[in-house]
């Protein structure tokens, strides 16, 4: 299974905001986490993580500094700032009332989608 | 995998890193970020056991289509693609990220360098103001000012020179001489007082005029050698003085266009509420704000150097192909009329002004050209223009000798007619160059040294116009 590109896009700042919520995080890291998380089936192009965080940066969602790795790659680090921590509490309400009217709809009796299984099935 | 698959890695690594570059929405830190990332993935192939070419294509198509990709940074960088002049920072290629990657924090930069010397510029620009503003406190003669324009204001614009590209004190000593020269004739000549119109309270003569005019020309050229920290022999550096005269010419406009609406505003205001600041403004704003300005002016075009595309050259090629078009209806006009030889005595005048324009349009092409493409249309174009103006100036030229021999000459007459035949022999020969140069003969080089070579001329002209036509026409 795919997930629609419009749906990727919307779910993208949330996921991004609740990876770094758990810990500041460079790019490649950020990019694995996702595909860890969601068994590879929310997926983007590599290169678009990076325009999402600098506007979350310009936004003041996110701070950043310059680290070296390990291997001596300079690499970005990104973490939540108190508003993206403010954000993220906002998203997570308003993703929670989707789910949970999502989740109604197709436990509901009645005429559904067809192949939807009800949630917690 | 074997050791030498290494340099393979960095190799096509460069190559997409340099191909990223053109794209203006990313800049060197986005580059930095997307590389390691680049390598990050490349690792995690290769751990998996693809080859490092493999691996490489793999990441790259990870990344995602570059247009999108670029599109989507320009997006959240718009600014980007408007290339800006950063006030704040030593270089002009800095950008606005808020931190930088390790290695590239330098030594905080004194506080003279900052802002590509900005303070040095601004303190130099009131020294200008204030030393046109002392000179009129000091003297009761209004024709003072006209005949020491350039010497008031330009040996600050050298000290900017001395200052920015630090010539030797050999060359500095060569314009610190012209200028002095300049000083003892244009105050040590008894200039007569100014017939014609008594528009002011006494008007300047012809030939004090004309010096003063000619002063500004010969010791802008001069302070070029402080320009080109000494190397004025040299080509290049020439021409590069002349992109800078172009330049500064420019922003000086637009500088002077803004504070003349700034101004406007300023006494309109303060006239609502019933303060007339119209003499402060005359007195004090207008006087050191054009002398001051010069030094911002200069400022500019050295900050914005690599920051921002040079407009001159832009403009020049705008104008060229109208003034061209401008100068074929003027030979059709004056072959029906024929009545050129009834020229009115502003004739020659305004030619020499046609001329020159023609000559800036033509060495601005010049500077922005790359030498190395073959002629084109723009090229055509030019050659047009260059002949149509040699057809019309030795028609006006030839009406301009006659009245001279029934009239008589004056040193205003002298003068358009020699700045007429330089500015001739400059364009008839290069126009032979130019179609040399269009029919493959000669290189484009030459075209470019030709007019470097020729500026010496402008500043022996006018050293003559300065020094020796006083008193060849009896200050008059």
């Amino acid at each position: 299974m795919r997930i629609g590109k419009d749906l990727v896009a919307a779910a993208a700042t949330p996921v991004v905001l609740g990876i770094l919520a758990e810990q500041e995080s460079y790019g490649y890291a950020i990019l694995q986490k996702v595909t860890e998380l969601s068994g590879g089936e929310l997926e983007w192009s590599d290169g678009m993580l990076y325009p999402l965080l600098h506007r979350l940066e310009r936004a003041g969602h996110v701070e950043s500094e310059w680290r070296t790795s390990a291997s001596g790659r300079p690499r970005k680090h990104y973490r939540l700032s108190a508003q993206g921590a403010a954000m993220l509490a906002e998203q997570h309400r308003q993703w929670t009332v989707v789910g949970d009217v999502l989740d109604k709809l197709w436990s509901a009796p009645g005429p559904g989608p067809s192949g939807v299984a009800p949630a917690g099935a | 995998m074997g050791i030498d698959d290494r340099p393979d890695l960095d190799v096509l690594v460069r190559s997409w890193r340099r191909w990223l570059e053109r794209r203006e929405a990313l800049d060197a830190h986005d580059l930095d970020e997307l590389e390691s990332h680049l390598l990050d993935r490349v690792d995690e192939l290769r751990a998996v056991g693809l080859h490092d070419d493999e691996a490489f294509l793999v990441a790259v198509k990870r990344l995602g289509a570059v247009d999108e990709l670029s599109r989507e940074y320009a997006r959240v960088h718009s600014e980007r693609l408007w290339t800006q002049l950063v006030l704040g920072d030593g270089d002009g290629s800095a950008s606005g990220a808020a931190s930088a990657p390790p290695g590239a924090a330098r030594a905080p930069l004194p506080f003279a360098r900052r802002a590509h010397g900005l303070a040095v510029a601004l303190g130099l620009g009131v020294g200008a103001g204030l030393a046109v503003k002392v000179a009129d406190l000091l003297t009761a003669e209004p024709t003072f000012f006209i005949r020491n324009a350039a010497l008031l204001v330009l040996p600050f614009l050298v000290a900017w020179f001395a200052w920015k590209h630090r010539p030797p004190a050999g060359a500095l000593a060569i314009v610190a001489g012209a200028f002095a020269l300049a000083g003892v004739a244009l105050n040590a000549y008894p200039f007569a007082a100014g017939a014609g119109t008594q528009l002011f309270a006494s008007e300047p003569s012809m030939t004090e005029l004309l010096a003063a005019v000619h002063a500004v020309v010969a010791l802008w050229l001069v302070s070029g050698i402080a320009y080109a920290a000494g190397a004025w022999r040299s080509d290049a550096a020439r021409m590069d003085f002349v992109r800078f005269s172009g330049e500064w010419a420019v922003y000086y406009l637009l500088i002077a266009l803004g504070g003349g609406a700034l101004s406007m505003l300023t006494v309109a205001v303060f006239g609502s509420i019933g303060v007339d600041v119209m003499t402060f403004v005359a007195d004090w704003v207008l006087p050191c704000g054009a002398a001051g300005a010069v030094l911002v002016a200069a400022w500019l075009v050295e900050a914005k150097q690599r920051a921002i595309e040079n407009i001159a050259p832009v403009l020049t090629k705008v104008f060229t192909p109208i003034f061209a078009l401008m100068m074929l209806a003027l030979i059709v006009a004056a072959l029906l009329q024929w009545n050129l030889v009834d020229a009115s005595r502003d004739l020659l005048i305004a030619f020499d002004l046609v001329l020159v324009v023609v000559l800036g349009l033509l060495v601005y092409a010049y500077s922005a050209r790359d030498p190395l493409l073959p002629p084109g249309w723009f090229d055509r174009l030019q050659f047009v223009m260059l002949a149509s103006a040699l057809v019309v100036d030795l028609v006006v030229l030839v009406a301009m000798i006659a009245r001279i021999g029934e009239f008589g000459p004056s040193a205003n007459k002298a003068a358009s007619l020699g700045l007429n035949l330089i500015l001739l022999a400059n364009l008839a020969w290069a126009a032979w160059l130019h179609l040399g140069f269009l029919r493959r003969r000669n290189a484009f080089d030459r075209l470019e040294r030709w007019q470097t070579a020729y500026l010496p001329v402008y500043v022996g002209w006018s050293a003559i116009v300065v020094i020796v036509f006083p008193p060849l026409f009896g200050f008059a």
